[in-house]
């Protein structure tokens, strides 16, 4: 068609930049951090939001610690002290896997406003808007993280108490934390993409965290459930990451299982991470293209 | 001829609905075509499909020169679009919204700010640039969603449904912006449901329904197809309605439209203002009383009326409630 060809060539003439077409890692990368700060600004002017964030762990930790801390038993232990350098890894992985609700809600609240339709008319990288989300996530877990640390030390958790550790043991613990959560926040992406409002993505990305997070290890021993169950919890990915952080952490409570991911909790959280991000990711960017509300 | 905006054959459907059945669309460059309908006439869907954001399933479709379906990226540099409802993020403020699209267009970030800064300035905005907009009135966030789709001053633009909501002072204002950013050259597809507005900015105006483009011409083409001028009377009571009904059909030459609740009886005519004087003679002469009386052109809603059987507004209430 003859439109096409001589259109081509009179249009192209000055006017488009000379970028790929939304290719590029470094585009890819430079447009992510754009949304990324995008992100953050709006966590600066609605702080409700990032303390409500902060408040939930830390009330986990003091219910937790006091209400079940004197009559669970850890190992063979009754004493409470046990029961909370037992509880922390859980309560940790815990509150990283739950800001997948707040990157959930995130995303379908741009597709009900219609920003994400500015976005996907505008010449970005295809994935930028979710990435950018997902790492603008990861900055207010890595906040949440370091607050409830501070509170778990206050309360007197302490690392080593089941074993040596380093600083280098402990840092990686955290860091493998905020791998996990960060690849949450992908899953998150994909439900907040995929429901019909904001308020359906707040509640979609809860729900199902509630059985994830608690068929597992992460408060109490799954060696005392049916085969079925200890079998699920053990092969869980949260249950890898929790046993991960009391290995690295050296804190009481490590299940003695045969299963894989329980032998070898560092390296099964890291490919169980990588998965979901691969995974998730993918999916999410997909959806993203073809989004519409 | 870049800056054209040319559809073949689009169509696009959801389930069972064919929201795009065939629809042909050609925009000269420089030119504004309004695409006129109800809601759930397609509208959107057809802006949708020509600015990348929907995959139509048949046709083909070039804006400002570049294959949208080929070459999806390359015509999102070269397009501007100013959605239904404002997209702009309501806890950022407007100079950032602006800077954000800017550097996402991939400009460099002192581009960005300067061309933010200008735009602010040029929709009135620089008071309030840096308060975040959700605290905006409606008016000034659709005048920054506008900027936003400003930014790269691009050849195309795409509005969709501009002035949906807004009171009649902030609509006529917006329509002044539009009308400059035409003067300046822009190709311009604009959809409404206001045949008023389509009347007002539209070169060539489109007239769709059930996802097909039912008539197109230029607004003065479409009143003609439509018949010429009607007389058009209110009379003092209603009781008088029969005898004027009477008179006035006989000087007609179509069809005799009433309306109880007003009135208000309409026909039209050929002959002009000396017709209309022999009217209001016989009118008079049987002691039929008026409250108004008058020659007018056909409106859109006529010509909408007159072409798919129904009143726009009537149809998008109907499927409002649906």
């Amino acid at each position: 068609m003859s439109v096409v060809t001589e259109a081509g060539t009179g249009g192209g003439e000055g006017r488009r930049p000379v970028t790929g077409r939304g290719g590029g890692v470094r585009q890819s990368w430079r447009d992510s951090l754009i949304v990324a700060r995008r992100n953050l600004i709006r966590m600066t002017r609605i702080p409700e939001i990032v303390l409500f964030g902060l408040i939930q762990p830390v009330m986990f930790v003091v219910l937790f610690t006091y209400v079940f801390g004197g009559s669970l038993k850890v190992g063979g232990s009754t004493s409470a002290a046990d029961y909370r350098n037992f509880l922390m890894a859980g309560i940790f992985a815990q509150t990283v896997t739950f800001a997948t609700a707040g990157a959930g809600a995130g995303i379908a609240e741009d597709m009900h406003k219609g920003l994400i339709d500015r976005f996907r008319a505008l010449p970005m990288a295809r994935g930028a808007v979710l990435t950018g989300r997902t790492l603008a996530d990861l900055v207010q877990t890595a906040l949440t993280v370091i607050v409830l640390a501070a509170v778990a030390l206050l309360l007197g958790w302490r690392v080593g108490t089941d074993g040596d550790t380093d600083a280098f043991r402990v840092a990686a613990g955290f860091g493998l934390l905020m791998l996990c959560g960060y690849a949450f926040t992908w899953i998150g992406a994909l439900i907040g993409l995929s429901v019909r409002s904001p308020e359906a993505a707040t509640n979609g990305g809860l729900i199902w965290l509630f059985p994830v997070t608690f068929i597992s290890n992460a408060f109490v021993d799954p060696s005392n459930m049916t085969p079925w169950l200890r079998h699920i919890a053990e092969w869980n990915p949260f249950s890898a990451i929790v046993q991960a952080c009391r290995v690295l952490w050296a804190n009481p409570g490590q299940s003695v299982s045969d299963a894989w991911p329980m032998r070898h909790p560092v390296w099964a959280s890291l490919v169980y991470s990588v998965a979901i991000i691969v995974i998730f990711r993918t999916l999410s960017v997909r959806k993203y293209r073809s989004a519409t509300v | 001829m870049p800056g054209a905006i040319r559809a073949e054959g689009l169509v696009k459907t959801f389930g069972d609905v064919r929201a795009l059945d065939g629809v042909d669309l050609d925009v000269p460059e420089g030119t504004v075509l309004g695409l006129l309908g109800p809601n759930g006439a397609g509208k959107t869907t057809a802006v949708r499909c020509l600015t990348t954001l929907l995959r139509p399933d048949a046709g083909n479709a070039v804006v400002a020169g570049i294959d949208v379906l080929e070459d999806p990226d390359a015509v999102r540099h070269s397009i501007g679009l100013s959605g239904q409802f404002a997209a702009v993020d309501e806890y950022l403020t407007g100079r950032e919204n602006l800077v954000m699209v800017g550097r996402l267009y991939q400009m460099g970030r002192r581009d960005a700010k300067a061309r933010a800064a200008e735009l602010l300035e040029q929709f009135h905005l620089t008071d309030a640039a840096d308060r975040i907009t959700k605290n905006y009135s409606g008016g000034m966030r659709r005048r920054l969603d506008l900027a936003a789709a400003l930014v790269v001053r691009p050849p195309v633009m795409f509005m969709d449904e501009p002035t949906t909501g807004l009171d009649p002072r902030n609509r006529l204002q917006l329509w002044d912006v539009i009308k400059d950013l035409v003067s300046g050259g822009t190709t311009l597809l604009l959809t409404t449901q206001y045949l008023e507005e389509a009347d007002h900015l539209a070169h060539d105006i489109a007239v769709v329904d059930h996802g097909r483009v039912i008539a197109r011409g230029t607004s003065d083409e479409l009143k003609a197809r439509t018949g010429g001028e009607r007389v058009e009377v209110i009379v003092r009571a209603r009781e008088l309605m029969p005898q004027a009904a009477a008179v006035l059909t006989r000087f007609g030459v179509g069809e005799l439209a009433t309306e109880d609740h007003t009135r208000r009886l309409t026909v039209p005519v050929s002959g002009g203002p000396k017709l209309l004087a022999e009217v209001i003679r016989e009118l008079d002469s049987r002691g039929i009383e008026l409250d108004d009386v008058g020659l007018r052109r056909p409106t859109l809603d006529d010509v909408f009326l007159s072409l798919t059987g129904h009143m726009a507004e009537a149809t998008a209430a109907e499927e409002g409630s649906a």
